[in-house]
């Protein structure tokens, strides 16, 4: 449904910087998060994994493990129903494999027992007789025909004929002759790219604690980016009904995409509803690696054509991504997102999925988007470069704007990205000189956002404090700026309004927390429950005072005369009113629900310093300003966390993050000391500049701002490197062994610019 | 009639169509409609598709009012981190 458009601007709460609801009690440990629940008798669930690759199931045989004492239920993939769909069927098939072991870390069966000594022990006790099969987990051989088939008839409709069975969708988008475009050129660079898988990150893994009673009847706590797309999947894979399923969402420590779909949560109940106890399930660092989702490792080949000028007169890219052993999307992301910064005549994109012996991917902020984005903006820059010409500049020129036909069809209203490339031209940081051995990068970034489907409660309590229920789970300091929200539109203090996270049985479906969307449509949500409670508020004073609805208004946090022939009334507060509710008509509250729309895409410009040791390979991020569109910023200090934090994600990606196998197909590196994300001393301080270009979609101009700094470091970084080196560097990433290779024999980093 | 533009990919199930005219007053019309005149659509809305119209990401709401004079694109099931 359509929503005011954006009108307010004369902000009392909303765009200050209050301390964060959720600080003491993380601080001081008080905050639960999913490992921290425990029940009288529960018990300890294991999961028994594959070490192989890619190998068919011959036998299970559990009965020494079942016979151990101390073991209370044992399940296996018999122990789900049929969800009835593709995609929930996949999720369900990743849990516990089926007939055969698709990547190393699938799991295969799972124990329930008195303590962990003892599952773990019962695992040990469990035959599994494998026929290893061939395996593939780099995404060009896997598309080869030929190559081992992961997962046979998986491949949608659109797929191109020749193909190997693994690639399983095939996407195009564009618009305008790109041939024509490219005989227009001046200069054409065309150059392949590889971005290898990355994990989300989190620190807290994933974790749960189920309890399904005799009555069918089940108690679901677990950490995750969506209590209610939990009880809709674990519902669907257990075969019953969601009200039979309360699940509630635990504090989280950090899910960036990784924690929108289960791994453990069906696991849980199925050992619950067979032990007929709690079982409480936590993962490993080692299984988090080995099976939840890292994001999709691409190859990607672009080639652009631009004018001595600077004009981009044609672009086209084929990507090809691996999201592992089952079919995903991601790939469609990239396509899209690709060339999205730029105004462009003729533009073309493909993308593949490929299956692989890999785990099953699982979002990653902007999923698809970073690997794109980074292979695009490292060909306009090297355009840039070898045409002498200033690359902010290239980029102004060929900035989309509103009226733009955009890369992925439609045609952009009024977008912010020109806006952020000004304000990254006009900051020092753009023209500061460098020093020895470092050099500069800088690159645009996209991601869509959208709303979707959002259920708010708002209460008035009697004292005059507020109480808002909202449904999705807080990554990213939502229940701060929901209640600065609900505080600005009552025009209460904002230490009178508590806003709570809820379980599935007290509010109607809410989306995952992705998609940047939370801030946005759970607020616009709160906004519409807190009319919604003050026009009640205005109905009840109106008959107080014995005059007209319509003669009385909402202002200052009172409800007030409208006019001069309303009488002479003094304006009575929300407070006053709330104390007397009892006697006006009961209890005061509003409530909203809707699928939100009018979130308006996101643009992002990052400028980052490098100095690059040419003895090691090292590289050390000396200077990183992350600009961004972020329509009104609720809280700046969130939106700075969320823009820090997306950079800092993508100097990982960039730099150190990757899966390594080995031939053997299994993952070489799953743990933090092997896969090595950035820590504090790795990086300085990210300098933020945040623009507040009013989304005319949302009361307050709210945009959604979590997933678009994570899109333009990759190119950032290797636009810098690359400069640094003297060589375009091609694959990400760019840690010390690669860099130290890509320099010309014999030569000495170059000082840039 | 909205005209519908497809992604380049479906032209293949719709004859090489890239806008599609149909008679509808909502998304969901829409998306009726698009399968009936080209059912080889109907495994990927199945699957899940959104909509931009008039460059705004609509997911899941058949009920959002659309006109001839707005442009409308149908664009893969949006999803995010």
């Amino acid at each position: 449904m359509a929503f005011e458009r954006y009108q307010k601007t004369d902000f009392k709460v909303v765009g200050t910087r209050p301390r964060r609801p959720d600080g003491i009690d993380k601080v001081t440990g008080k905050a639960l998060y999913g490992a921290d629940a425990t029940a009288p008798g529960m018990l300890v669930g294991r999961i028994l994994r594959s070490p192989h690759a890619h190998a068919r199931i011959l036998r299970l045989d559990t009965s020494r493990a079942e016979r151990l004492s101390g073991v209370k239920a044992i399940v296996t993939h018999a122990d789900f129903a049929d969800p009835g769909d593709d995609f929930t069927r996949d999720i369900r098939d990743n849990l516990l494999a089926r007939d055969k072991v698709l990547y190393d870390g699938h799991g295969v069966v799972a124990v329930a027992a008195l303590d962990a000594e003892t599952a773990a022990a019962a695992l040990k006790l469990i035959e599994v007789e494998y026929a290893p099969l061939p395996h593939v987990t780099d995404v060009d051989k896997a598309m080869r025909p030929g190559a081992p088939v992961v997962q046979e008839g998986r491949s949608n409709e659109t797929v191109p004929a020749g193909l190997s069975q693994n690639v399983t969708g095939f996407w195009e988008f564009g618009h305008g002759d790109a041939e024509a475009g490219f005989a227009k050129a001046d200069r054409i660079v065309e150059r392949s790219f590889r971005t290898e898988a990355t994990h989300q990150g989190y620190i807290e893994p994933h974790a749960c604690l189920a309890s399904m009673g005799s009555d069918g009847r089940a108690e679901l706590w677990c950490c995750t980016q969506g209590q209610f797309m939990v009880r809709t999947v674990c519902a669907a894979i257990l075969g019953i009904e969601a009200s039979h399923l309360r699940v509630t969402a635990s504090e989280i420590g950090g899910g960036f995409g990784g924690k929108t779909t289960v791994f453990i949560e069906p696991i849980a109940l199925a050992l619950s509803r067979k032990s007929g106890k709690p079982v409480k399930m936590v993962m490993k660092r080692a299984e988090v690696f080995r099976a939840t989702g890292p994001t999709c490792s691409s190859s990607i080949d672009v080639k652009i054509g631009m004018t001595r000028d600077g004009r981009i007169t044609a672009g086209t890219a084929n990507l090809r991504y691996q999201g592992g052993a089952f079919p995903c999307e991601t790939a469609s992301f990239g396509a899209q997102a690709a060339f999205a910064a730029y105004d462009m005549p003729a533009v073309r994109t493909r993308a593949w999925n490929v299956l692989t012996n890999r785990p099953k991917e699982a979002a990653y902020r902007a999923p698809g988007a970073p690997m794109a984005v980074y292979a695009v903006e490292s060909v306009v820059d090297e355009l840039a470069k070898t045409l002498d010409l200033d690359p902010l500049e290239v980029r102004l020129t060929n900035a989309a704007r509103k009226g733009t036909k955009s890369s992925y069809g439609p045609t952009f209203p009024d977008i912010g990205l020109v806006a952020t490339l000004e304000a990254a031209k006009a900051h020092p940081h753009y023209t500061a000189p460098l020093g020895p051995n470092q050099a500069r990068g800088l690159s645009c970034g996209f991601w869509f956002n959208f709303g979707g489907n959002t259920c708010v409660s708002l209460n008035v309590n009697s004292d005059g404090t507020i109480g808002v229920t909202e449904g999705n789970p807080d990554i990213g300091g939502s229940r701060a700026s929901i209640s600065m929200m609900a505080a600005e539109e009552l025009g209460v203090p904002l230490d009178k309004v508590r806003t709570v996270i809820t379980d599935t049985n007290s509010l109607g479906y809410n989306d995952v927390t992705d998609g940047s969307r939370v801030t946005f449509a759970v607020g616009l949500a709160t906004i519409e429950a807190a009319r919604a409670a003050k026009k009640k508020m205005c109905r009840r004073v109106s008959r107080l005072w014995e005059i007209d609805e319509e003669a009385v208004t909402w202002k200052d946090g009172c409800v007030v005369p409208a006019g001069p022939n309303a009488g002479d009334h003094p304006p009575m507060s929300l407070a006053e009113i709330a104390a007397i509710a009892d006697n006006t008509g009961g209890p005061i509250a509003g409530h909203h629900e809707t699928n939100a729309d009018g979130a308006g895409v996101s643009f992002g410009v990052h400028i980052c310093d490098v100095e690059v040791d040419s003895e090691t390979g090292a590289v050390k991020v000396v200077r990183y300003t992350v600009f961004q569109d972020a329509g009104k910023a609720v809280h700046p200090d969130y939106v700075e966390g969320q823009m820090q934090g997306g950079a800092a994600q993508g100097i990982g990606w960039a730099l150190n993050e990757e899966y390594v196998y080995g031939e053997d197909g299994r993952l070489q590196n799953p743990g933090f000391l092997d896969y090595r994300v950035p820590v504090a001393s790795d990086l300085p301080p990210i300098e933020t500049v945040i623009l507040e270009i009013a989304n005319p979609g949302h009361p307050y101009g709210v945009r959604g701002v979590g997933e678009t700094p994570i899109v333009p470091p990759l190119a950032a970084l290797s636009n810098a490197v690359s400069q640094a080196v003297g060589v375009r560097m091609t694959h990400l990433p760019m840690s010390p062994p690669r860099v130290l290779a890509a320099f010309p024999s014999g030569s000495a980093a170059r000082t840039a610019r | 009639m909205i005209q519908v533009r497809l992604w380049g990919s479906l032209l293949s199930l719709t004859d090489g169509q890239e806008t599609v005219e149909v008679e509808a007053r909502t998304l969901g019309g829409v998306l009726r409609e698009l399968v009936r005149i080209h059912p080889a659509l109907k495994p990927q809305i199945d699957r899940g598709v959104s909509f931009a119209v008039d460059g705004t990401i609509i997911r899941d709401d058949w009920l959002h009012p659309v006109a001839p004079d707005q442009e409308v694109f149908l664009i893969p099931y949006m999803t995010g981190g």
